[in-house]
């Protein structure tokens, strides 16, 4: 038996947890489950890719940074994209969300989220066809290390960009004005709004780091796997098993339920075989769920 | 006679359309008195104190604040405007610890202000300090009101609006929490608070009025209204107030 699956787990579940925070974050705030979290993911994915092309176009092909795959053009092509995607979310929130949130039926919101979502994918399939596609073709040699493990460079960097953004994130929420009222806000609108929280400008953040985070996500799976219109959608059913089983609202819950459904998918497909990756995640959410119904770091309200 | 911080006019407000629970009501507040709203059960008192924190659609009517029009101002735009409300219920956030608690409010303060502002408020209440670390929620029903009115405190009101504060207390922290309201205002702040608690309430107010069917009915100083016939008459059909003191008690004390 190879320890490899732990990687391809940690990895999974890296990009499963970056999604899973911007679900728990609109869950716990909006209060709706945002089935178009997904599409954000390829909708960054795919900004993301046309400004390292408009950037190849512009400066010519520019040399990865060794040892990664991948040069400049591209870490410059994330943080535009990760504002492309807050920016959607917030075009979206305005000209939909918004406006169904303010008749107070949770219901409708998720029912246009679905159909934001099939939009939003409809889109990109048509604009740039349902073929996969790649940042780079380049092929990297793992490097052994040890245990019978094998990580590329890639891999390690994907990995420690995924723990900054979290220890980050988790940081602003504890530790900040900004984080306190989003937390405020999630226990008890009205009273947010009595000790002077401005709600819209709340959800305005909430918007800016669930798409920001999403878009990494989503060019995580770009880079390690590769770019498809339905890589989002994909991701909707592990990103919102993960938030359930961390508990809804943590950001170290969404994480630690990303990697486990990660790992647990990994070792599936090693141990019992490919077939069982879904049934495996599930299993184990349902398994966490009967014993506690709130999640791993979920807390009973009042 | 001293000036006006809160002049609430002819108020009218409701949840629907066409439908006003508080129905034409007016008071005023000045520098440094604790005025009490009574009125029986379903006078519309908590909605006439909720309008006018901006938490129900006002209709008519107007909300000046040390001489400022703040009829209908949006309900997050309150506190930087000198209102500070404590609703009834669900007060405090549950699952942030006290000093969390107590933060989250400091949102209009300069931040170099907000540490000694806290330390104020635990020396203030010092059942706070050794639960600064606490998940709010697992405080005792006084606790909670201590935290919830220190929270509304924190940012310098001009007036304290407060809903029942003794509502769903046990009768132990009842005159707790009435001895802090008289505390707060010692130290001057203006109060105003709503209670169905008519005896405790009165025992610290300097004026009171009585709230029937959305109206302002009847207005007086504080330690008179508790004998006053036409306030037992508004308050309670035909029953005195005082009649447990003096002996020919009816169905029982409301008060």
């Amino acid at each position: 038996m190879s320890l490899q699956f732990v990687v391809d787990g940690l990895l999974t579940g890296s990009m499963i947890g970056l999604g899973a925070i911007g679900v728990t974050l609109t869950y716990s705030i909006l209060r709706f489950s945002n089935f178009a979290h997904g599409d954000f993911m390829a909708w960054g994915t795919y900004a993301t890719l046309a400004v390292v092309s408009a950037i190849g176009a512009t400066f010519g092909k520019v040399a990865p940074i060794a040892p990664l795959s991948f040069g400049w053009p591209l870490i410059v092509a994330l943080v535009v994209g990760m504002a492309f995607t807050a920016l959607l979310a917030l075009l979206l929130d305005k000209v939909l969300f918004a406006r169904l949130r303010s008749q107070g039926q949770a219901i409708i919101v998720v029912m246009a989220s679905f159909g934001a979502s099939m939009a939003l994918r409809s889109l990109l399939e048509f604009t740039f066809t349902s073929r996969p596609t790649y940042f780079s073709r380049a092929i990297q040699i793992a490097m052994p290390v040890g245990f019978g493990i094998r990580i590329t460079p890639d891999q390690i960097a994907l990995l420690l960009l995924t723990a900054v953004l979290v220890l980050g994130v988790h940081l602003l929420m504890t530790r900040t004005q900004t984080g306190r009222s989003m937390q405020a806000l999630s226990q008890n609108a009205a009273l947010a709004r009595i000790v002077g929280i401005d709600v819209a400008s709340v959800v305005r953040v909430t918007w800016v780091i669930g798409g920001a985070l999403a878009c990494v996500a989503g060019v995580m799976i770009g880079i390690l796997v590769q770019i498809r219109p339905f890589m989002g959608f994909d991701m909707l059913l592990p990103m919102f098993a993960a938030a359930i089983l961390g508990g809804i609202g943590s950001i170290p819950g969404a994480v630690l339920g990303g990697l486990i459904i990660g790992l647990a998918e990994a070792g599936a497909v090693q141990l019992i075989g490919a077939e069982w990756r879904a049934a495996v995640s599930f299993i184990i959410l349902m398994a966490v769920l009967f014993v506690r119904p709130i999640g791993l770091f979920g807390v009973r309200e009042r | 006679m001293s000036e006006i911080v809160l002049d609430v006019r002819d108020l009218e407000a409701g949840y629907e359309p066409g439908v006003p629970i508080v129905r034409g009501a007016s008071i005023t507040v000045k520098k440094g008195e604790i005025v009490v709203v009574l009125g029986p059960n379903g006078a519309g008192k908590s909605s006439f104190i909720k309008a006018i924190a901006g938490l129900v659609p006002i209709t008519g009517g107007s909300v000046f604040l040390d001489g400022k029009d703040i009829t209908a101002a949006p309900a997050h735009t309150m506190v930087r405007l000198g209102l500070a409300f404590v609703p009834q219920t669900e007060n405090i956030f549950p699952l942030m610890s006290v000093e969390d608690n107590l933060k989250v409010a400091c949102g209009i303060l300069e931040r170099r202000e907000i540490p000694a502002r806290i330390e104020e408020m635990y020396a203030a209440f010092p059942d706070l300090v050794r639960q600064r670390r606490t998940a709010a929620g697992n405080l005792s029903g006084g606790q909670r009101q201590m935290l919830a009115v220190a929270r509304a405190l924190i940012v310098h009101p001009k007036v304290l609006v407060l809903d029942e504060p003794s509502a769903g207390l046990s009768p132990k922290f009842v005159s707790t929490v009435f001895e802090m309201l008289a505390g707060i205002r010692k130290s001057g702040v203006t109060i105003l608070l709503v209670e169905q608690n008519a005896k405790a309430a009165l025992a610290i107010g300097d004026r009171a009025y009585v709230l029937v069917e959305g109206k302002d009915r009847h207005e007086g100083i504080a330690a008179e209204l508790w004998n006053d016939p036409v306030v037992a008459e508004l308050y309670l059909g035909q029953r005195p107030l005082g009649a447990e003191k003096t002996g020919h008690a009816g169905k029982g004390g409301t008060a």
